[in-house]
Protein backbone atom coordinates (compact mmCIF):
# COMPACT_ATOMS: atom_id res chain seq x y z
CA UNK A 1 0.00 0.00 0.00
CA UNK A 2 1.78 3.62 -0.92
CA UNK A 3 1.84 6.24 1.20
CA UNK A 4 -1.41 7.64 -0.73
CA UNK A 5 -3.70 5.03 -0.24
CA UNK A 6 -2.63 5.36 3.36
CA UNK A 7 -3.81 9.11 3.01
CA UNK A 8 -6.80 8.15 1.78
CA UNK A 9 -8.12 5.45 4.25
CA UNK A 10 -6.76 7.52 7.47
CA UNK A 11 -8.66 10.48 6.16
CA UNK A 12 -11.80 8.20 4.64
CA UNK A 13 -12.41 6.88 8.70
CA UNK A 14 -12.00 10.07 10.34
CA UNK A 15 -14.42 11.70 8.34
CA UNK A 16 -16.92 8.80 9.08
CA UNK A 17 -15.98 9.40 12.91
CA UNK A 18 -16.78 12.64 12.44
CA UNK A 19 -19.89 11.76 10.83
CA UNK A 20 -20.91 9.19 13.28
CA UNK A 21 -20.47 11.73 16.62
CA UNK A 22 -22.83 14.36 14.94
CA UNK A 23 -25.32 11.88 13.85
CA UNK A 24 -25.58 8.85 16.91
CA UNK A 25 -27.31 12.00 19.12
CA UNK A 26 -29.45 13.01 16.54
CA UNK A 27 -30.08 9.22 16.17
CA UNK A 28 -30.91 8.81 19.84
CA UNK A 29 -33.13 11.67 20.17
CA UNK A 30 -35.05 10.46 17.25
CA UNK A 31 -34.98 6.75 19.16
CA UNK A 32 -36.39 8.50 22.39
CA UNK A 33 -38.93 10.65 20.43
CA UNK A 34 -40.13 7.58 18.58
CA UNK A 35 -40.39 5.45 21.53
CA UNK A 36 -42.90 8.48 23.34
CA UNK A 37 -44.95 8.87 20.43
CA UNK A 38 -45.24 4.72 20.38
CA UNK A 39 -45.95 5.27 24.34
CA UNK A 40 -48.80 8.01 23.26
CA UNK A 41 -50.31 5.90 20.43
CA UNK A 42 -50.83 3.29 22.57
CA UNK A 43 -52.29 5.43 25.24
CA UNK A 44 -54.43 7.06 22.72
CA UNK A 45 -55.80 3.57 21.28
CA UNK A 46 -56.48 2.54 24.91
CA UNK A 47 -58.37 5.89 25.14
CA UNK A 48 -60.45 5.28 22.13
CA UNK A 49 -61.29 1.81 23.07
CA UNK A 50 -62.59 2.71 26.10
CA UNK A 51 -64.24 6.14 25.42
CA UNK A 52 -67.36 7.13 27.41
CA UNK A 53 -70.40 5.42 25.19
CA UNK A 54 -72.22 8.22 24.06
CA UNK A 55 -75.23 8.59 25.43
CA UNK A 56 -78.25 9.30 22.38
CA UNK A 57 -79.97 11.70 23.69
CA UNK A 58 -83.10 10.22 21.70
CA UNK A 59 -82.92 7.08 23.98
CA UNK A 60 -85.75 6.92 26.73
CA UNK A 61 -85.15 8.80 30.01
CA UNK A 62 -85.21 5.69 33.01
CA UNK A 63 -84.79 5.85 36.50
CA UNK A 64 -81.38 4.19 37.14
CA UNK A 65 -80.53 2.73 40.35
CA UNK A 66 -76.83 3.08 41.26
CA UNK A 67 -75.41 1.73 44.02
CA UNK A 68 -72.63 3.86 46.00
CA UNK A 69 -71.36 4.08 49.96
CA UNK A 70 -73.97 4.80 52.11
CA UNK A 71 -72.58 7.63 53.92
CA UNK A 72 -74.42 6.72 56.85
CA UNK A 73 -74.08 3.44 57.81
CA UNK A 74 -70.59 2.03 57.39
CA UNK A 75 -69.22 -0.30 54.76
CA UNK A 76 -73.08 -0.74 52.87
CA UNK A 77 -74.25 0.25 49.55
CA UNK A 78 -77.41 2.80 48.82
CA UNK A 79 -79.01 2.76 45.58
CA UNK A 80 -79.16 6.55 44.37
CA UNK A 81 -81.73 6.74 41.64
CA UNK A 82 -81.07 9.10 38.77
CA UNK A 83 -82.52 9.46 35.21
CA UNK A 84 -80.35 8.51 32.36
CA UNK A 85 -81.43 8.29 28.56
CA UNK A 86 -80.15 3.92 28.30
CA UNK A 87 -80.46 1.91 25.37
CA UNK A 88 -82.59 -0.76 25.20
CA UNK A 89 -79.70 -2.69 24.00
CA UNK A 90 -78.59 -4.77 26.82
CA UNK A 91 -74.92 -4.67 25.67
CA UNK A 92 -75.10 -0.35 25.30
CA UNK A 93 -77.15 -0.40 28.27
CA UNK A 94 -74.46 -2.32 30.80
CA UNK A 95 -71.82 0.15 29.36
CA UNK A 96 -73.72 2.91 29.86
CA UNK A 97 -74.93 2.32 33.02
CA UNK A 98 -71.14 0.79 34.20
CA UNK A 99 -69.51 3.77 33.12
CA UNK A 100 -71.99 5.69 34.94
CA UNK A 101 -70.94 4.05 37.83
CA UNK A 102 -67.18 4.24 37.23
CA UNK A 103 -67.53 8.36 36.93
CA UNK A 104 -68.20 8.28 40.46
CA UNK A 105 -70.90 10.07 42.88
CA UNK A 106 -71.17 13.63 43.33
CA UNK A 107 -69.64 12.91 47.25
CA UNK A 108 -66.35 11.59 45.55
CA UNK A 109 -65.97 9.56 49.37
CA UNK A 110 -68.77 7.57 48.35
CA UNK A 111 -67.00 6.10 45.18
CA UNK A 112 -66.77 2.37 44.89
CA UNK A 113 -64.65 1.92 42.42
CA UNK A 114 -61.60 3.73 41.84
CA UNK A 115 -61.47 6.59 39.41
CA UNK A 116 -58.94 5.38 37.41
CA UNK A 117 -60.45 2.58 36.15
CA UNK A 118 -61.87 1.93 32.90
CA UNK A 119 -64.35 -0.44 31.36
CA UNK A 120 -62.77 -2.06 29.03
CA UNK A 121 -65.09 -4.66 27.24
CA UNK A 122 -68.56 -6.00 27.79
CA UNK A 123 -69.95 -9.08 26.36
CA UNK A 124 -73.19 -10.37 26.93
CA UNK A 125 -73.50 -14.30 26.35
CA UNK A 126 -77.12 -15.92 25.36
CA UNK A 127 -77.04 -17.75 28.53
CA UNK A 128 -77.35 -14.02 30.21
CA UNK A 129 -73.83 -14.52 31.57
CA UNK A 130 -71.90 -11.16 30.99
CA UNK A 131 -68.60 -10.70 30.62
CA UNK A 132 -66.99 -7.03 31.81
CA UNK A 133 -63.30 -6.47 30.97
CA UNK A 134 -61.95 -3.47 33.56
CA UNK A 135 -58.43 -1.93 33.47
CA UNK A 136 -56.13 -3.16 36.07
CA UNK A 137 -56.70 0.20 38.25
CA UNK A 138 -59.78 -1.80 39.27
CA UNK A 139 -57.44 -4.47 40.76
CA UNK A 140 -55.04 -2.32 41.65
CA UNK A 141 -56.01 1.01 43.02
CA UNK A 142 -59.36 -0.13 45.74
CA UNK A 143 -57.99 -0.15 49.09
CA UNK A 144 -56.72 -3.45 50.36
CA UNK A 145 -59.73 -5.35 52.47
CA UNK A 146 -62.43 -7.68 52.64
CA UNK A 147 -64.83 -5.31 53.30
CA UNK A 148 -63.38 -2.89 50.34
CA UNK A 149 -63.22 -5.17 47.57
CA UNK A 150 -66.50 -6.82 48.31
CA UNK A 151 -68.17 -3.30 48.21
CA UNK A 152 -66.56 -2.19 45.08
CA UNK A 153 -67.51 -5.59 43.17
CA UNK A 154 -71.42 -5.44 44.65
CA UNK A 155 -71.78 -2.47 43.38
CA UNK A 156 -70.76 -3.80 39.69
CA UNK A 157 -73.12 -6.68 40.34
CA UNK A 158 -75.87 -4.76 41.79
CA UNK A 159 -75.96 -1.62 39.45
CA UNK A 160 -76.14 -4.44 36.24
CA UNK A 161 -78.63 -6.46 38.40
CA UNK A 162 -81.15 -3.68 39.02
CA UNK A 163 -80.82 -1.97 35.21
CA UNK A 164 -80.32 -4.87 33.18
CA UNK A 165 -82.97 -8.16 33.52
CA UNK A 166 -81.16 -9.62 30.49
CA UNK A 167 -77.89 -10.17 32.35
CA UNK A 168 -78.09 -13.10 34.65
CA UNK A 169 -74.48 -13.75 35.37
CA UNK A 170 -70.96 -11.77 35.71
CA UNK A 171 -67.24 -12.39 35.09
CA UNK A 172 -65.13 -9.60 35.99
CA UNK A 173 -61.66 -9.26 33.81
CA UNK A 174 -58.57 -7.23 34.32
CA UNK A 175 -57.52 -6.52 31.11
CA UNK A 176 -58.83 -9.24 29.67
CA UNK A 177 -57.11 -12.46 32.49
CA UNK A 178 -58.94 -13.83 35.11
CA UNK A 179 -57.69 -12.78 38.65
CA UNK A 180 -57.82 -15.24 41.55
CA UNK A 181 -58.71 -13.22 43.86
CA UNK A 182 -61.74 -12.05 41.91
CA UNK A 183 -64.24 -15.57 42.19
CA UNK A 184 -64.76 -17.42 38.98
CA UNK A 185 -68.25 -16.08 38.26
CA UNK A 186 -71.02 -13.92 40.24
CA UNK A 187 -74.56 -14.98 40.05
CA UNK A 188 -77.30 -12.49 40.86
CA UNK A 189 -79.39 -13.02 44.26
CA UNK A 190 -82.77 -13.66 42.46
CA UNK A 191 -81.15 -16.62 39.84
CA UNK A 192 -79.98 -18.37 43.12
CA UNK A 193 -83.51 -17.37 45.11
CA UNK A 194 -85.32 -18.41 41.97
CA UNK A 195 -83.40 -21.72 42.58
CA UNK A 196 -83.99 -21.42 46.33
CA UNK A 197 -87.89 -21.29 45.73
CA UNK A 198 -88.12 -24.37 43.92
CA UNK A 199 -86.20 -25.94 46.62
CA UNK A 200 -88.56 -23.94 49.49
CA UNK A 201 -91.78 -25.27 48.01
CA UNK A 202 -91.86 -28.55 49.54
CA UNK A 203 -90.56 -26.79 53.00
CA UNK A 204 -93.20 -25.66 55.71
CA UNK A 205 -94.22 -22.14 55.35
CA UNK A 206 -92.79 -21.39 58.79
CA UNK A 207 -88.88 -22.41 57.22
CA UNK A 208 -89.91 -20.58 54.56
CA UNK A 209 -90.43 -17.16 56.45
CA UNK A 210 -87.02 -14.93 56.03
CA UNK A 211 -87.55 -13.03 59.24
CA UNK A 212 -88.51 -16.35 61.34
CA UNK A 213 -85.12 -17.17 59.62
CA UNK A 214 -83.11 -14.73 60.86
CA UNK A 215 -84.94 -14.48 64.77
CA UNK A 216 -83.72 -18.43 64.76
CA UNK A 217 -80.06 -17.15 63.52
CA UNK A 218 -80.07 -14.75 66.07
CA UNK A 219 -81.92 -17.38 69.30
CA UNK A 220 -78.95 -19.82 67.68
CA UNK A 221 -76.05 -17.45 68.42
CA UNK A 222 -77.34 -16.81 71.61
CA UNK A 223 -77.89 -20.18 73.07
CA UNK A 224 -73.73 -20.92 71.85
CA UNK A 225 -72.92 -17.67 73.58
CA UNK A 226 -74.99 -18.95 76.55
CA UNK A 227 -76.77 -15.04 76.30
CA UNK A 228 -80.55 -15.33 77.61
CA UNK A 229 -83.21 -14.79 75.21
CA UNK A 230 -84.78 -11.73 74.36
CA UNK B 1 -60.18 -31.71 43.23
CA UNK B 2 -60.44 -32.90 47.15
CA UNK B 3 -62.14 -35.03 48.58
CA UNK B 4 -63.17 -33.82 52.24
CA UNK B 5 -63.14 -36.64 54.23
CA UNK B 6 -60.03 -38.05 53.60
CA UNK B 7 -56.84 -36.58 54.26
CA UNK B 8 -54.35 -36.74 51.62
CA UNK B 9 -50.55 -38.07 52.35
CA UNK B 10 -49.43 -34.48 52.91
CA UNK B 11 -50.10 -33.30 56.21
CA UNK B 12 -48.69 -30.35 58.14
CA UNK B 13 -47.73 -31.05 61.47
CA UNK B 14 -48.56 -28.56 64.38
CA UNK B 15 -45.35 -26.03 64.75
CA UNK B 16 -43.42 -26.49 67.47
CA UNK B 17 -44.21 -25.54 71.01
CA UNK B 18 -47.36 -26.35 71.33
CA UNK B 19 -47.76 -27.55 74.87
CA UNK B 20 -48.60 -31.59 75.18
CA UNK B 21 -51.18 -31.40 77.72
CA UNK B 22 -52.82 -29.15 75.13
CA UNK B 23 -53.05 -31.34 72.50
CA UNK B 24 -55.89 -34.02 72.36
CA UNK B 25 -54.00 -37.04 72.68
CA UNK B 26 -55.62 -39.74 71.08
CA UNK B 27 -56.14 -37.83 67.47
CA UNK B 28 -54.08 -38.04 64.26
CA UNK B 29 -54.41 -35.07 62.02
CA UNK B 30 -54.67 -37.75 59.05
CA UNK B 31 -58.76 -38.62 60.78
CA UNK B 32 -60.35 -40.95 62.90
CA UNK B 33 -59.48 -41.49 66.39
CA UNK B 34 -55.94 -43.51 67.13
CA UNK B 35 -56.87 -47.07 68.04
CA UNK B 36 -59.90 -46.87 67.83
CA UNK B 37 -59.87 -49.63 64.84
CA UNK B 38 -61.70 -47.10 62.58
CA UNK B 39 -60.94 -47.24 58.88
CA UNK B 40 -61.08 -44.53 56.33
CA UNK B 41 -62.44 -47.23 53.98
CA UNK B 42 -64.38 -49.11 56.20
CA UNK B 43 -68.23 -49.13 55.58
CA UNK B 44 -69.05 -48.71 59.37
CA UNK B 45 -68.61 -44.92 59.60
CA UNK B 46 -66.99 -43.47 62.36
CA UNK B 47 -67.51 -40.00 63.72
CA UNK B 48 -64.46 -37.73 64.66
CA UNK B 49 -64.75 -33.94 65.98
CA UNK B 50 -63.31 -30.69 65.38
CA UNK B 51 -59.80 -30.80 67.12
CA UNK B 52 -57.65 -28.51 64.81
CA UNK B 53 -57.91 -25.00 63.72
CA UNK B 54 -56.00 -23.99 60.90
CA UNK B 55 -54.75 -20.29 61.37
CA UNK B 56 -53.85 -18.67 58.21
CA UNK B 57 -52.30 -15.18 58.65
CA UNK B 58 -52.88 -13.39 55.04
CA UNK B 59 -50.49 -11.62 53.17
CA UNK B 60 -46.70 -11.84 54.03
CA UNK B 61 -43.71 -12.02 51.93
CA UNK B 62 -43.52 -9.75 48.42
CA UNK B 63 -46.99 -8.95 49.43
CA UNK B 64 -47.13 -6.92 52.29
CA UNK B 65 -51.49 -6.36 52.07
CA UNK B 66 -52.98 -3.49 53.85
CA UNK B 67 -50.65 -0.26 54.45
CA UNK B 68 -51.57 2.36 57.00
CA UNK B 69 -49.76 5.89 56.95
CA UNK B 70 -47.99 5.22 60.01
CA UNK B 71 -45.77 2.17 58.05
CA UNK B 72 -48.29 0.14 59.86
CA UNK B 73 -48.72 -3.65 57.39
CA UNK B 74 -50.96 -5.83 57.32
CA UNK B 75 -49.23 -8.98 56.87
CA UNK B 76 -46.34 -8.13 60.30
CA UNK B 77 -49.79 -7.27 62.39
CA UNK B 78 -51.10 -10.31 61.80
CA UNK B 79 -48.50 -12.31 62.34
CA UNK B 80 -47.83 -11.32 65.93
CA UNK B 81 -52.45 -11.92 66.27
CA UNK B 82 -51.74 -15.14 65.14
CA UNK B 83 -49.35 -15.83 68.18
CA UNK B 84 -52.26 -14.60 70.32
CA UNK B 85 -55.00 -16.59 68.85
CA UNK B 86 -52.65 -19.99 69.10
CA UNK B 87 -52.15 -19.43 72.74
CA UNK B 88 -56.06 -18.86 73.14
CA UNK B 89 -57.07 -22.02 71.18
CA UNK B 90 -54.16 -23.93 73.11
CA UNK B 91 -55.62 -23.20 76.29
CA UNK B 92 -59.10 -24.63 74.81
CA UNK B 93 -57.42 -27.97 73.67
CA UNK B 94 -56.93 -27.60 70.17
CA UNK B 95 -54.00 -28.34 67.71
CA UNK B 96 -53.13 -25.48 65.69
CA UNK B 97 -51.35 -25.31 62.42
CA UNK B 98 -50.24 -22.14 60.61
CA UNK B 99 -50.24 -21.73 56.53
CA UNK B 100 -47.08 -19.23 57.23
CA UNK B 101 -44.68 -19.22 60.29
CA UNK B 102 -42.78 -16.14 59.20
CA UNK B 103 -43.00 -13.36 56.42
CA UNK B 104 -43.25 -15.85 53.29
CA UNK B 105 -46.16 -15.76 51.03
CA UNK B 106 -47.95 -18.96 49.94
CA UNK B 107 -50.32 -19.07 47.39
CA UNK B 108 -54.06 -19.55 47.91
CA UNK B 109 -53.65 -23.05 47.16
CA UNK B 110 -50.90 -23.56 49.28
CA UNK B 111 -52.98 -22.30 52.01
CA UNK B 112 -56.16 -23.61 51.05
CA UNK B 113 -54.31 -27.24 51.17
CA UNK B 114 -52.58 -26.65 54.47
CA UNK B 115 -56.32 -27.06 55.74
CA UNK B 116 -57.57 -29.76 53.30
CA UNK B 117 -54.61 -32.14 54.88
CA UNK B 118 -56.30 -32.32 58.45
CA UNK B 119 -59.46 -33.88 59.09
CA UNK B 120 -61.60 -32.30 61.55
CA UNK B 121 -60.43 -29.10 61.13
CA UNK B 122 -62.04 -25.18 60.74
CA UNK B 123 -60.06 -22.92 59.11
CA UNK B 124 -59.17 -19.08 60.20
CA UNK B 125 -57.62 -16.36 57.94
CA UNK B 126 -56.81 -13.46 59.87
CA UNK B 127 -56.88 -10.11 57.65
CA UNK B 128 -56.88 -6.23 58.84
CA UNK B 129 -58.35 -4.06 57.10
CA UNK B 130 -57.62 -0.52 55.30
CA UNK B 131 -61.35 0.81 55.72
CA UNK B 132 -64.08 0.54 58.13
CA UNK B 133 -65.02 1.81 61.62
CA UNK B 134 -61.58 1.59 63.39
CA UNK B 135 -61.68 -0.90 66.96
CA UNK B 136 -64.22 -3.26 65.23
CA UNK B 137 -63.84 -6.66 63.58
CA UNK B 138 -65.78 -8.35 61.11
CA UNK B 139 -66.19 -12.15 60.23
CA UNK B 140 -66.87 -13.48 57.02
CA UNK B 141 -68.13 -16.34 55.34
CA UNK B 142 -67.58 -16.73 51.71
CA UNK B 143 -70.65 -15.93 49.32
CA UNK B 144 -72.56 -18.95 48.42
CA UNK B 145 -71.16 -21.00 45.55
CA UNK B 146 -72.93 -23.13 42.81
CA UNK B 147 -73.22 -27.00 43.69
CA UNK B 148 -71.19 -29.07 43.97
CA UNK B 149 -71.68 -31.95 40.98
CA UNK B 150 -71.28 -34.88 43.45
CA UNK B 151 -70.81 -38.35 41.61
CA UNK B 152 -67.73 -39.75 43.06
CA UNK B 153 -67.34 -38.17 46.10
CA UNK B 154 -64.82 -35.31 45.52
CA UNK B 155 -65.21 -32.15 45.46
CA UNK B 156 -64.18 -29.60 42.61
CA UNK B 157 -61.02 -27.41 43.94
CA UNK B 158 -62.47 -24.43 43.16
CA UNK B 159 -65.65 -25.32 45.28
CA UNK B 160 -64.35 -27.13 48.11
CA UNK B 161 -66.55 -24.77 50.41
CA UNK B 162 -69.64 -25.51 49.04
CA UNK B 163 -70.59 -28.14 51.24
CA UNK B 164 -69.47 -26.58 54.43
CA UNK B 165 -70.49 -23.06 53.84
CA UNK B 166 -73.92 -23.68 56.36
CA UNK B 167 -71.80 -24.46 58.89
CA UNK B 168 -69.01 -22.29 58.18
CA UNK B 169 -71.86 -19.99 58.75
CA UNK B 170 -72.70 -21.44 62.12
CA UNK B 171 -69.57 -20.48 63.19
CA UNK B 172 -68.59 -17.58 61.54
CA UNK B 173 -71.83 -16.47 63.65
CA UNK B 174 -70.92 -17.59 66.85
CA UNK B 175 -66.99 -16.19 67.29
CA UNK B 176 -69.01 -12.80 65.35
CA UNK B 177 -70.82 -12.77 68.63
CA UNK B 178 -68.25 -12.93 70.53
CA UNK B 179 -66.30 -10.51 68.63
CA UNK B 180 -69.83 -8.13 68.87
CA UNK B 181 -69.38 -8.20 73.19
CA UNK B 182 -65.77 -7.35 72.86
CA UNK B 183 -65.81 -4.37 69.92
CA UNK B 184 -68.70 -1.97 70.09
CA UNK B 185 -70.05 -1.24 66.41
CA UNK B 186 -69.18 -4.99 64.71
CA UNK B 187 -72.27 -6.22 63.57
CA UNK B 188 -74.18 -8.96 65.19
CA UNK B 189 -73.72 -11.66 62.78
CA UNK B 190 -71.22 -12.87 60.11
CA UNK B 191 -71.15 -11.37 56.66
CA UNK B 192 -70.74 -12.89 53.58
CA UNK B 193 -68.18 -12.18 50.69
CA UNK B 194 -65.72 -13.42 48.12
CA UNK B 195 -62.60 -14.42 49.97
CA UNK B 196 -60.66 -16.42 47.74
CA UNK B 197 -58.86 -18.28 50.95
CA UNK B 198 -61.95 -19.88 52.30
CA UNK B 199 -63.33 -20.59 48.62
CA UNK B 200 -60.97 -23.87 48.15
CA UNK B 201 -60.83 -24.67 51.54
CA UNK B 202 -63.06 -28.08 52.15
CA UNK B 203 -63.85 -27.03 56.26
CA UNK B 204 -65.29 -24.96 58.14
CA UNK B 205 -63.86 -21.28 56.94
CA UNK B 206 -64.30 -17.89 58.18
CA UNK B 207 -62.21 -14.50 57.72
CA UNK B 208 -61.95 -12.36 60.31
CA UNK B 209 -61.02 -8.91 59.59
CA UNK B 210 -60.11 -6.01 62.15
CA UNK B 211 -60.56 -2.62 61.02
CA UNK B 212 -57.89 -1.21 60.52
CA UNK B 213 -54.65 0.28 59.30
CA UNK B 214 -55.92 3.71 59.21
CA UNK B 215 -55.21 4.01 63.19
CA UNK B 216 -52.24 6.69 64.13
CA UNK B 217 -51.02 4.51 66.44
CA UNK B 218 -49.84 0.32 66.02
CA UNK B 219 -50.45 -0.29 69.91
CA UNK B 220 -54.41 0.65 68.99
CA UNK B 221 -54.38 -2.90 67.00
CA UNK B 222 -52.08 -4.79 69.64
CA UNK B 223 -54.81 -3.55 71.79
CA UNK B 224 -57.22 -5.70 69.86
CA UNK B 225 -55.28 -8.69 69.46
CA UNK B 226 -56.12 -10.43 73.50
CA UNK B 227 -60.36 -10.28 72.74
CA UNK B 228 -59.86 -11.09 69.01
CA UNK B 229 -57.71 -14.18 69.90
CA UNK B 230 -60.51 -14.81 72.88
CA UNK B 231 -63.34 -14.67 70.49
CA UNK B 232 -61.83 -17.09 68.09
CA UNK B 233 -61.24 -19.63 71.17
CA UNK B 234 -64.29 -19.18 72.54
CA UNK B 235 -65.75 -19.23 69.26
CA UNK B 236 -64.65 -22.65 67.96
CA UNK B 237 -64.45 -24.29 71.51
CA UNK B 238 -68.66 -23.16 71.32
CA UNK B 239 -69.17 -24.41 67.39
CA UNK B 240 -67.43 -28.16 68.54
CA UNK B 241 -70.10 -29.81 69.64
CA UNK B 242 -71.73 -28.75 65.92
CA UNK B 243 -68.91 -30.38 64.12
CA UNK B 244 -69.24 -33.87 63.51
CA UNK B 245 -67.31 -35.11 60.69
CA UNK B 246 -68.14 -38.28 59.05
CA UNK B 247 -65.38 -40.92 58.59
CA UNK B 248 -66.75 -42.15 55.30
CA UNK B 249 -65.09 -41.84 52.42
CA UNK B 250 -66.76 -39.15 50.49
CA UNK B 251 -68.75 -38.55 52.45
CA UNK B 252 -70.03 -35.18 52.90
CA UNK B 253 -70.91 -32.83 56.25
Amino acid sequence: MTPRWKFWLIGGLLIAVLAAAIYFPILRRRVKRAAKLQQQSEEQARRELTQPIVINPGDPRVKTKLFWASDTIDSTLVPVTVELPLSNDPVLRSKQVLNTLLAGPVDAELRTLPPDALLLAFYLLPDGTAIADFSEALATSIPSGIVSEQLAVNSITRTLEANVPQVQRLKILIHGQEVETLPDIWIWRKHLSSTRSRLNRRRSPRQRNPAGTNRRRQRRIRRLLRLPDR
Amino acid sequence: MVSPSQAPSQTQQPAAGTPPAASPPATSPQGGVAGSGGSAFGAQAQQAGLNIVVLDPAHGGTDPGARGTGGIRESEIVLDLVIQVRRALELQGFQVVQTRQGNENPSFDDRSATANAQRGAVFVTLHISSTGLPGTARVYVNSDLPPVADSNGLIPWDRAQAPFLGLSRAFGDVVQGYLTQRFKGSPDAAQTASVRQLRTTAAPAIAVEISSVTVEDRADLDRMAPGVADAIARGAAAFKPSYVVPNTRGALP
